[in-house]
């Protein structure tokens, strides 16, 4: 047997394991992913001490695919300041040296909604306002979260006038909201933070895959 | 170096004069134009609608209030006319304020524009317009300025409701009315202390 045939039929069997062997590996960590509520990795304490030890680098670690995402979506969102008030002054101060919402992972403003994770609602929606900000809301790809800083976002605040939107929740939905008028930036900071527990909750994979996980799910032993 | 050396040529042009004089040189050009001058630490003529423009320009170029202040709308409602316009005056060269008033008539509801004369004025009668829905003849541009065009009302009369009124303009804007439980939030003058002055929801009549 010539050397090319041995390739072929190696690349012909690796082929034939890909089908039916990938899809057990993925159902089996999706039920691994729906059985167990915490992190798994297999021998964990024997593991750990061992983990970042670059002897053994590239060693597999067993976790649940909706932590894994959540992980990473929570400590890398991007806001979009709708800055609109007085409020906008701290969330200033906030993505500022003194407080650096560095710290957190969101110091990436954004000014196009097409690249942001999270709107934060600084300030008095005015009527004249609410449908532009509902817009830009809307511009902003899955998924995406909303905080509604200060009293105004979250209720109207003082302005109870013709003139001002009582609560960015009329329009959009809202996440997480911050008392204060304005919220210090510390204030911002603990919503941020809140905000980041309830991704870390979210069940992603359902969430944004609702047909892949339902096969997964019907491919389950 | 004096004060006066440092003035800028055009402010030298004029000799400075007092209020006093300024205010006998407009009585004196205008006669019974002037409804009436009313002095409460700053000065006030009450003048008819159809001479602003007149006296306006008197002010401006013989007097040399070269500077509009603003601009005020008042709602004398149940009164008759019913609205009142006050323009705030400034002489810079010989820093004296200056105030007409005048009633708009209500069979018109219009007042002459002077934002040909104080260019300035061109966004202070669009305030008044959107605002209180007085029309200014020969504005240039007479459009709302803070609410958005086609918004049905104007919510600075004194028959708007504070809470508003529910309006609709699809993809551009709409209002609804505002809860008023627990405000609106007032204070109460008194030499009580700042715990008690504090604004808070009160009723009305407190």
């Amino acid at each position: 047997m010539s050397q090319s045939h041995v390739a072929r039929q190696l690349s012909l069997e690796f082929a034939g394991w890909s089908f039916s062997a990938a899809l057990d590996v993925v159902s089996w960590s999706y039920y691994q992913l729906r059985v167990q509520p915490a992190i798994l990795t297999s021998n964990m304490a024997e593991q750990r001490a061992t983990a970042y030890d670059s002897k053994i680098e590239g060693n597999v670690i067993f976790t649940r695919l909706d932590a894994a995402l959540n992980w990473v979506r929570k400590n890398s969102l991007w806001p979009m300041p709708m800055g609109l008030a007085c409020c906008a002054i701290e969330l200033m101060a906030t993505a500022a040296s003194r407080f650096d919402i560095a710290r957190f992972g969101a110091e990436v403003m954004r000014f196009s909604p097409r690249q942001c994770d999270v709107m934060i609602v600084a300030g008095t929606v005015t009527y004249k306002m609410a449908l532009a900000v509902k817009r830009i809301y809307e511009q902003m790809p899955e998924p995406k979260w909303v905080i509604a800083m200060g009293a105004c976002a979250s209720t109207g605040g003082m302005y109870r006038s013709y003139a001002t939107l009582q609560g960015i929740d009329q329009l959009i939905a809202v996440d997480v909201y911050i008392s204060g008028c304005p919220p210090r930036p510390e204030a911002l900071l603990a919503g941020l933070m809140k905000l980041q527990e309830k991704i870390s909750r979210e069940r992603s994979l359902r969430n944004q895959k609702p047909e892949l996980a339902e096969r997964l799910e019907k491919a389950l032993p | 170096m004096t004060l006066s050396a440092c003035r800028a040529p055009t402010l030298q042009r004029h000799k400075q004069m007092t209020s006093q004089e300024l205010f006998d040189l407009l009585g004196k050009s205008f006669g019974d134009k002037i409804r009436r001058k009313t002095e409460f630490r700053e000065t006030t003529f009450t003048i008819a609608a159809d001479d602003l423009r007149e006296i306006a320009n008197f002010c401006r170029d013989e007097l040399s209030f070269d500077y509009l202040l603003d601009i005020t709308s008042i709602d004398n409602f149940g009164e008759e006319p019913r609205f009142e316009i006050v323009y705030h005056l400034y002489s810079m060269p010989h820093g004296v304020h200056l105030r007409l008033k005048l009633k708009v008539p209500d069979e018109s509801g219009t007042v002459d524009t002077v934002s040909d004369i104080w260019p300035t004025a061109n966004w202070h009668e669009r305030e008044a317009y959107d605002m209180t829905g007085i029309k200014f003849n020969g504005h240039p541009d007479l459009r709302r300025i803070l609410m958005w065009e086609g918004y049905p009302y104007f919510p600075l009369r004194k028959d708007f409701p504070l809470e508003g009124l529910p309006s609709e303009m699809p993809d551009i804007a709409f209002t609804k009315v505002t809860p008023m439980e627990g405000g609106p939030f007032v204070t109460v003058p008194s030499t009580a202390g700042s715990k008690d002055r504090e604004p808070r929801a009160r009723s009305p009549e407190l």
